[in-house]
């Protein structure tokens, strides 16, 4: 019975014991979505990298080519293929891409970006375990963070591919809206088991009829 | 519940903001110089304004920078939001009728009518002071 599934490297093994913050939450995800109405999951272990540079600056525009370009303002979204770059402040971005793109499992993006960088201001660092991404989706995805956020998220005010970073449930957070009934909530690893219990605490009306 | 104009993202609740005492309260020329009493009334000492009151705040949930607002203590009016290190936009300490208008610089910003330059930005003044319920609440 030793050799079935053993894995083969120390990496794997640690890849396989490793937790994602939402875990113990997974069946209660599955439990609470609504199919077709509104629907909760954890997206484990995405990397994460958080960036630091004047996007002016000559770092920044090498950083940029990494990324796929750096967002301008306050909501906007930046990037390429499956590399997002969310804005967090004027000068400070949230890199946000696969989980390949961890350098542990053989990816360059970190390195890549720590070279951009070179020796000018900035910062280039992995966060790739400081938060965990839930994707809230279906018809009544905003009515459901509508609850606990005061932003505008009607589709007129907040468009698909902008992402703020604001409070949901009365934790910080970024929320980035991702499709135009779907959204990516990005709570601290700490805050992940609250948000989540929060989210599927505000989801539950939905699994009953409709009280006319 | 204030409703704060951060100049980098937009109005916002206050819950998002963390309140930084006065502003224009600048470190000592020569610390070593103070009296006990002198450095005393600079650590702890502030002015305890009924009206115009120059502050700072620091948006910790959103952008996480600081900025300066005048807001009056009695009416919790913002009567402008205006960058650090830039010059208090009233004639300091002077209650007048039009502080609130065009009295800021021109970086700065104003809660009244003027939102952020922040293209994409979901939160224009008028959508979020809102009192109603959202329209997503029903369906
Ligand atoms: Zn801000």
């Amino acid at each position: 019975m030793a050799e079935t599934a053993a894995p083969a490297t120390s990496a794997q093994k640690n890849l396989s014991l490793r937790v994602s913050p939402a875990a113990p939450l997974g069946a209660a995800f599955e439990a609470g979505s609504v199919q077709g109405v509104v629907e909760l999951r954890e997206v484990p272990f995405l990397t994460m990298v958080g960036l630091r540079v004047n996007r002016n600056s000559g770092a920044g525009e090498r950083v940029a080519s990494v990324t796929g370009g750096l967002p301008a303002g306050c909501g906007s979204v930046s990037g390429t293929g499956n590399t997002s770059v969310l804005w967090l402040g004027p000068e400070e971005f949230l890199v946000v891409a696969p989980t390949e793109a961890h350098e542990s499992l053989g990816g360059d993006l970190i390195q890549a970006l720590r070279e951009a960088l070179g020796g000018e201001a900035g910062q280039v660092v992995d966060l790739s375990a400081n938060r965990t991404t839930f994707e809230l989706t279906g018809p009544r995805a905003r009515a459901v963070l509508e609850k606990g956020c005061s932003l505008d998220l009607h589709s007129r005010v907040l468009q698909a591919g902008t992402a703020l970073s604001t409070e949901i449930g009365n934790i910080p957070a970024v929320l980035w809206k991702t499709g135009d009934e779907s959204f990516r909530i990005f709570p601290r690893a700490s805050f992940a088991d609250f948000l989540g219990r929060w989210l599927l605490d505000s989801m539950r009306e939905y699994a009953s009829p409709e009280v006319p | 519940m204030l409703l704060i104009s951060c100049p980098n993202c937009g109005s916002r609740d206050e819950t998002e903001f963390h309140y930084g005492g006065q502003a224009h309260v600048a470190y000592p020329e020569n610390p070593n110089e103070l009296t006990d009493r002198e450095w005393a009334e600079y650590l702890f000492y502030r002015d305890n304004t009924k009206g115009a009151f120059a502050e700072r705040w620091l948006h910790s949930t959103g952008c996480r920078q600081w900025f300066n607002m005048l807001r009056d203590t009695v009416t919790y009016e913002i009567q402008a939001v205006y960058p650090m290190g830039s010059p208090r936009p009233d004639a300091a300490g002077k209650v007048t009728a039009d502080t609130g208008t065009a009295s800021t610089a021109a970086d700065s910003t104003t809660t009244g009518n003027a939102s952020p330059d922040i293209s994409g930005t979901s939160t224009s003044p008028t959508s979020i002071s809102s009192t109603t319920a959202p329209e997503g609440a029903t369906p």
